[in-house]
């Protein structure tokens, strides 16, 4: 589905600078994406070696973002794209922010990893929070990354209504930490990595939804930021 | 995907709109035009405009080569009536005097609704009297001095004086394309119109003359209703307050500016100024 019709334009050049802008966000999503599943394995598995891994990414994903950066600029000063063009230009100026983020909260992860590895001892203890909640961030990131590839408005709304409740899990995790640590005074070192952990997974949930409302904002025209769900969905309704 | 250009792009929503989309009207009307068609012998070259052109507002019209924007903009100071073959039709108000009235005297009118062409077109005459040329035949001036006044208010907001005070008995053929440009505009301001047309007053013109004159545009509209004419989208984007599409002879959308450029109603003006079809 292409219905912003990029490929339509007089110009063959033009076409082929937005669909490069295009692929170039999505391989970045890609890299991206990777590095979140493999830093919530490392916790998982107390893998060090993948955490190492993730750290060492970090590097590419800088590198794409300047050269996005570098590509919008290069068609904003060449073509002075207007309406759609324009909207996808700024749009992925700012997902490839937000892909960086969620890449340096991975790489936070990936240090927790390695902290949580080199204490040894009980893995017990926040780990099935952390998984669920890791579960459905990753699922959400993709999502996000979806709603861009097929400019889908409706999974751009799936993953704002995950992000909501993703906060909710947050908040119920974080008091389940504070049990266990009120409990065990000694696991505190060790629980409070976990939080850190849980608080990166929050976080990339607020960017993929950030990459979300920027899809509907290219698709449709409208800004949705710092707006409630049902103020979307009424916006979204007058547009349909 | 598609891969051909009519393939989807333009589906049902691209209809030609009955009424232009957006926004048209206004709450305060310099001028109010209603169903106005233009023909040129038995070729419609216009369809049944209704649009407000708001008081000292900057309006621009944009489209493609023959889509009716420039014989549109004559209406709005009977140009149109020099052309044997050409017929106008419909309401054409502005404020309490109806334009499209064939016993109207157009040589006040055209005092009062100014126009600026494409190619810069001083008389052969000097700077001065390019200037005076409009104020003495209006009867503005009851003497030298006061002819004098107005020569040097008008160059002054044509941003010219400076360049030209010291030559003003020079023709003003002698001046650069620029000069020339900011001279006629010198000289249509000089009988205070209430409306400026412009027809690509800057396609002539290199970017610093061009960046002049759209500086100028936005000075004047304090107090003048502008109405232009251009080919260049950026232009259109920087100067106007409000923009409006033809497409075929009909007004298929007007909206804010800003509107359009970055999220228009209407998908042929969108494929138009993403540069989607020629």
């Amino acid at each position: 589905m292409d219905s912003l019709h990029l490929d339509q334009h007089i110009s063959h050049q033009f076409n082929e600078d937005l669909e490069l802008l295009r692929t170039k966000l999505l391989e970045m999503g890609g890299l991206v994406e990777d590095q979140l599943r493999d830093a919530v394995k490392a916790i998982e598995t107390a893998d060090g070696g993948l955490a190492e891994k993730v750290r060492k990414t970090e590097d590419e994903v800088d590198k794409r973002e300047m050269e996005l950066d570098r590509e919008s600029i290069t068609v904003l000063a060449r073509r002075q794209p207007a309406a759609s063009d324009l909207r996808l230009v700024m749009m992925v100026t700012k997902a490839t922010r937000d892909l960086e983020r969620i890449g340096d909260e991975a790489n936070k992860i990936a240090k927790m990893a390695q902290a949580l590895n080199e204490e040894g001892g009980d893995p017990g203890r926040g780990y099935v929070e952390l998984r669920h909640l890791a579960r459905n961030v990753i699922r959400i990131v993709g999502v996000s990354l979806d709603a861009f590839a097929r400019y889908d408005v409706e999974a751009a709304m799936e993953v704002v209504r995950g992000d909501k409740q993703i906060d909710t899990e947050y908040k119920t995790a974080v008091r389940e930490m504070i049990t266990y640590m009120m409990e065990d005074p000694r696991a505190i070192t060790r629980v409070m990595n976990i939080m850190w952990a849980l608080r990166a997974l929050e976080r990339i949930g607020d960017h993929a939804r950030n990459i979300a409302e920027h899809v509907i904002y290219l698709v449709h025209g409208t800004d949705v930021r710092h707006t409630s769900i049902s103020d979307i969905e009424k916006a979204l309704q007058q547009k349909s | 995907m598609s891969t051909t250009m009519n393939d989807t792009f333009l589906d049902d929503n691209a209809n030609i709109p009955e009424q232009a989309v957006g926004a048209p009207f206004s709450d305060d009307a310099k001028i109010a035009i209603r169903d106005v068609s233009v023909a040129y012998a038995d070729k419609k070259a216009v369809h049944e405009v209704d649009l407000d052109i708001g008081r000292n507002e900057v309006i621009a019209m944009i489209g493609p080569s023959g889509c009716g924007k420039s014989t549109f903009l004559r209406c709005l100071n009977r140009m149109n009536d020099t052309i044997d073959v050409c017929r106008v039709t419909g309401s054409i108000k502005m404020d309490d005097i109806e334009i499209n009235d064939g016993k109207l005297d157009v040589v006040p009118l055209r005092a009062r609704v100014g126009m600026v062409f494409q190619k810069p077109n001083p008389f052969p005459k000097s700077i001065y009297d390019n200037v005076a040329y409009g104020p003495r035949i209006h009867g503005l001036a009851n003497r030298r001095s006061e002819l004098d006044d107005i020569v040097e208010t008008s160059l002054r907001r044509a941003g010219l004086w400076n360049e030209v005070k010291d030559r003003l008995d020079q023709p003003g053929t002698s001046l650069s394309g620029g000069q020339q440009q900011r001279l006629c505009i010198a000289r249509t301001i000089a009988v205070s119109p209430e409306v400026i047309l412009m027809d690509e007053p800057c396609s002539a013109l290199d970017p610093i003359a061009t960046a002049k004159i759209e500086e100028l545009i936005s000075e004047l509209s304090n107090n003048i209703t502008i109405v232009i004419v251009t080919h260049s989208m950026q232009q259109a984007a920087r100067v106007s307050s409000r923009t409006a599409y033809f497409h075929m002879g009909r007004l298929i959308e007007v909206n804010p500016t800003q509107q359009v450029f970055t999220n228009p109603d209407h998908q042929l003006t969108e494929a138009y100024i993403t540069g989607r079809f020629g």
